[in-house]
């Protein structure tokens, strides 16, 4: 102190506001952690906004779809010969039997209207898409009484004129493209102009099966949305009460010894492990061991459940935890067993979390994709799976080959033809919408139920 | 399958009323006089019935196929597996057409006895069968018809002992239990003990899981190793697979594309994700917080198949065009540089919550300190803050890393599949998740090195991954006990 009084007060140079260069370089080298911070944040929310505008971006056109509408004379001596409407004799009329009469009333329609177009009968027939006649076909053997009339229906275009409304395919594409000539393009925009063809909305692209590569338009994901709720059912009813059951154990009834140790150990490891390896492992397991089907939805949750158990321990754990011994000891006063205490007061307590832990599993669950790759889900399949399956010698219940969302889209973007990346898009639009309720329901019900001791 | 178990659910539900009602009964209808309440009475008897049988028809299915599968194997002439090259197609053909047999039987084209007498001078069960849908790949010789029709009757006959064996124990379980009831049988003890061996058992489920993975990863790397010699595999540097045989299947090239592209989805990911935890525990507002960090979360929960074909259909040909092709670096748009990129967007959460968490638990009294010794707020952050969080945020790299080692969906679609050791970052390589999935997918026949590698190929990648794991989580969790 003695010191500070022989020492002359040192005169202020300048006042103390204005920064001296020291200091005006650490606050520069502030602000500027400060922005690399802001930027980090910045570039995590905008690359997650590029992600789905690409998506969205892609994947929305194949919410819509293209069709032409004309009358179509459904003529009676090609489509049943013999006019007994007998259904065995009509259904012996190939898909290609009916490919003429489409064309044949798309012609006639043409020149009746006076549109001029400089195509042949062929090529003409090539607008229309593949599937076409196969649907006509089917409508017609469901219903015998439309053969000899002129019926109105909507038709699907091929893939690539669709592609040209949605601007996937230009005039200078189409000339170097086999599939689709210029000629076409000009009659469909006539048409369009007209109101003739028009794009509008398409169910069938969440209802129908999947098609073959040379067909987009016609592609669908009913059979990939029921594969994966078929296994979303097998994951919650074994997942949920296995790893309710295990947390259980663990959380409230397990001693401290090795194998308490060896399964927390394990159960820690096994949410790590990479989803590829319960691939190999239902593959080894269930499929070559056990001998189940390939592809089946069975097999699929199964292992799904196994990829799911660990998170719903530890999510179940958690909230087993959060609640207060206070309430284990209540009930254990009243006269309780340990088991009582645990699933009638502890257990409800802790519903909501264990819920919202299972929904988040479940969530997971129905996006993964790898493991099912190596089961063989990737498989092309145009029948819906029954829930219960007809053959005797397979297991029975969901053994049918069946497909699911994301495998889908994998195999979507392994097919040559462009349009596909569009229904690629759309089948994960699909997906993501999915997810987004399931992670809804998940908030709202820790919202709902969230309780504070 | 259903109606069996419905079956003992019935019994089982029987069991319950008669139980409770007996153990009432017994008491005179005063259930004070009961050990335990009504309920468990009931509830031992359904226990007693149902799962006994329950355990016994879940082995059994395991177990059937397999005896029926080897009993079968066995009954076949030596003279005939030795023509063919694989006793395994055999048998998958036999199983087919034992298959084919149950559809047509079925849809009414033949009857059981008539399967049974069928005779293979009868040269037109293929077409037969083709006519009900049912494919065969080869005619139906003399020995694998009869090979399915003794897969046939061995399966009935499995079937009708499985039925009377479960059912006998299930009846069995609800007599026994039934006659035991009275008053003072402590039912609560038993059925809690019942209980608590349930409850034990689901949770060694977890350890079989972790049992099941290394066997069968084990048994089919063993079997590769048989008919590959393991220097090749561990040290070789072509992976040139070929289904006529001669592959060469070298692990280094593949284990370089899996470090290179983790290495570059880890530079992508550490800073961007450090330093967004450390701008949200340190600098964001409450509000910018509860905004930013649930949507960068959002990046965790999205499905890998969203990543790539993010990666197929915008970042692989923006790259392309942008950086590859002017600079002369090769023009394929699927290269580590997308697969990497797309990769490390995908860990920027894993880094980032589990840096936020370590940050916000290193105690305030730290921070104060340095800010009361004049530290401005970046520098109480470099050289207080992160050289106290560092084990931790070095864990949650590692924990990323592991991620990246073994994602498969961003690879298959946006780094291609050809296996080159190669420096350029721009071109397409593959890894060891992709060349998995592709040794296994498609018609792959289990005997040959080029389908088993895949097992080898797996198993070394779990234990690099298992290694990785379980050092991030002794580093975090060291880390996390010096402030408890």
């Amino acid at each position: 102190m003695t010191d500070a009084v022989n020492t002359p007060a040192a005169t202020p140079e300048r006042s103390l506001f204005a920064a001296d260069a020291r200091t005006s370089r650490r606050n520069r080298s502030e602000k500027r952690f400060r922005a690399y911070g802001m930027a980090a944040v910045g570039i995590g929310i905008l690359a997650l906004i590029v992600l789905l505008i690409s998506i969205l971006g892609n994947g929305l056109s194949a919410f819509k779809q293209t069709y032409i509408s004309y009358p179509l004379e459904l003529t009676e001596e090609r489509l049943d010969p013999d006019g007994n409407r007998d259904p065995g004799e009509m259904a012996r009329v190939t898909t290609f039997g009916y490919l003429p009469v489409l064309a044949m009333s798309l012609e006639a329609w043409l020149e009746a209207e006076g549109i001029e177009h400089e195509m042949g009968g062929r090529e003409l027939a090539a607008m229309l898409s593949e599937e076409a006649p196969a649907q006509i076909r089917a409508m017609v053997l469901a219903n015998p009484d439309l053969i000899g009339q002129t019926i109105d229906v909507q038709i699907l275009l091929g893939g690539r004129i669709d592609g040209f409304f949605k601007g996937r395919v230009t005039m200078e594409t189409a000339e170097r493209d086999r599939n689709v000539s210029v000629n076409q393009l000009l009659l469909a925009q006539t048409l369009a102009e007209r109101g003739d063809v028009v794009t509008r909305f398409n169910w069938d692209f969440i209802t129908w099966p999947d098609a073959s590569g040379s067909r987009p338009e016609a592609a669908g994901l009913g059979v990939a949305i029921i594969g994966s709720l078929y296994m979303m059912i097998v994951v919650l009813v074994l997942a949920l009460p296995i790893g309710v059951a295990a947390s259980i154990y663990l959380e409230e009834f397990a001693p401290t010894n090795r194998l308490t140790d060896l399964i927390e150990v394990n159960i820690s490891n096994l949410a790590a492990v990479p989803s590829i390896v319960y691939g190999i492992l239902g593959l080894a397991v269930f499929i070559n061991f056990m001998e189940f089907n390939q592809s089946s939805p069975l097999v699929g949750g199964l292992v799904l459940t196994l990829m799911t158990l660990p998170t719903i321990i530890i999510a179940t754990r958690a909230s087993l935890r959060a609640v207060p011994p206070s309430i284990r000891q209540a009930a254990l006063g009243l006269g309780a067993s340990k088991m009582q205490s645990v699933f009638h007061h502890v257990l409800p307590l802790a519903m909501p979390g264990i819920l919202t832990g299972t929904i988040i599993g479940l969530a997971q669950a129905l996006g993964e994709t790898a493991p099912l790759l190596l089961i063989g889900m990737v498989a092309f399949v145009r029948e819906y799976p029954d829930l219960v399956s007809s053959h005797s010698n397979s297991f029975p219940l969901m053994g049918d080959g069946a497909t699911a969302l994301p495998v889908q889209v994998y195999s979507w973007t392994q097919r040559s033809d462009p349009a596909f990346v569009e229904r690629a898009s759309g089948a994960i639009i699909v997906l993501l919408i999915f997810l987004l309720i399931m992670n809804a329901i998940a908030i709202l019900l820790r919202r709902r139920f969230e309780r504070r001791w | 399958m259903l109606w069996i178990l419905s079956v003992i659910a019935g019994l089982g539900l029987l069991g319950f009323l008669l139980g409770r009602g007996r153990a009432v009964a017994s008491a005179g209808g005063d259930v004070r006089l009961l050990h335990s309440l009504p309920t468990y009475y009931g509830l031992n008897v359904t226990l007693l019935t149902m799962v006994p049988a329950v355990l016994v028809l879940g082995i059994w299915l395991i177990i059937q196929p397999i005896v029926i599968n080897n009993a079968v194997t066995a009954s076949l002439p030596a003279d005939y597996l030795a023509q063919t090259d694989n006793p395994a197609l055999v048998m998958t053909e036999v199983r087919r057409l034992a298959s084919g047999f149950d559809v047509a039987v079925e849809r009414g084209l033949f009857t059981n006895p008539e399967v049974a007498t069928l005779d293979v001078t009868d040269d037109t069960i293929r077409d037969q069968l083709a006519g009900i849908g049912v494919a065969l790949g080869a005619d139906v010789s003399t020995e694998v018809l009869a090979a399915a029709q003794q897969f046939r009757v061995l399966a009935v006959t499995g079937r009708t002992w499985m039925l009377v064996v479960v059912f006998a124990l299930a009846v069995a379980g609800l007599g026994y239990a039934f006659l035991r009831t009275n008053k003072d049988q402590r039912a609560r003890n038993s059925v809690e003990r019942a209980i608590l061996g349930i409850l034990i058992a689901a949770s060694t489920l977890a350890i079989l899981t972790t049992v099941g993975i290394v066997l069968s990863m084990l048994w089919d790397t063993r079997n590769f190793f048989q008919l590959y010699p393991w220097q090749d595999f561990f040290f070789g540097l072509e992976w040139r697979p070929s289904f006529e045989g001669g592959s060469e299947l070298g692990l280094i090239p593949l284990l370089w594309g899996t470090m290179y592209i983790s290495f570059i989805a880890l530079l992508v990911a550490a800073p961007i994700g450090l330093f967004a935890a450390i701008y949200m525990a340190e600098y964001a507002s409450g509000r910018v917080r509860s905004v930013a960090k649930p949507l960068i979360e959002v990046l965790a929960g999205i499905p890998t198949i969203v990543y790539g074909l993010f990666a197929l259909i915008t970042v692989g040909p923006m790259l392309r065009d942008y950086f590859a092709q002017p600079l002369g670096l090769g023009d394929s748009s699927s290269s580590v540089m997308t697969a990497g990129i797309v990769m490390g967007i995908m860990l920027i959460p894993f880094v980032s919550s589990l840096s936020d968490d370590i940050i916000n638990a290193v105690p305030q009294s730290l921070r104060d300190g340095s800010y009361g010794l004049g530290a401005t707020r970046s520098e109480t952050i470099k050289q207080v803050i992160l050289p106290a969080a560092l084990p931790g945020i070095v864990g949650a790299v590692l924990l990323a890393a592991s991620r990246a080692i073994g994602e498969t969906m961003i690879v298959v679609l946006g780094a291609g599949a050809a296996a080159r050791l190669d420096l350029n970052p721009f071109e397409a390589m593959t890894t060891v998740t992709v060349k998995i999935v592709g040794q296994l997918t498609g018609d792959t026949d289990f005997s040959s090195p080029e389908a088993l590698v895949a097992f080898a190929l797996g198993l070394t990648l779990f234990v690099i991954t298992l290694c990785l794991n379980i050092v991030a989580l002794v580093v975090v969790r060291k880390y996390r006990e010096q402030y408890d």
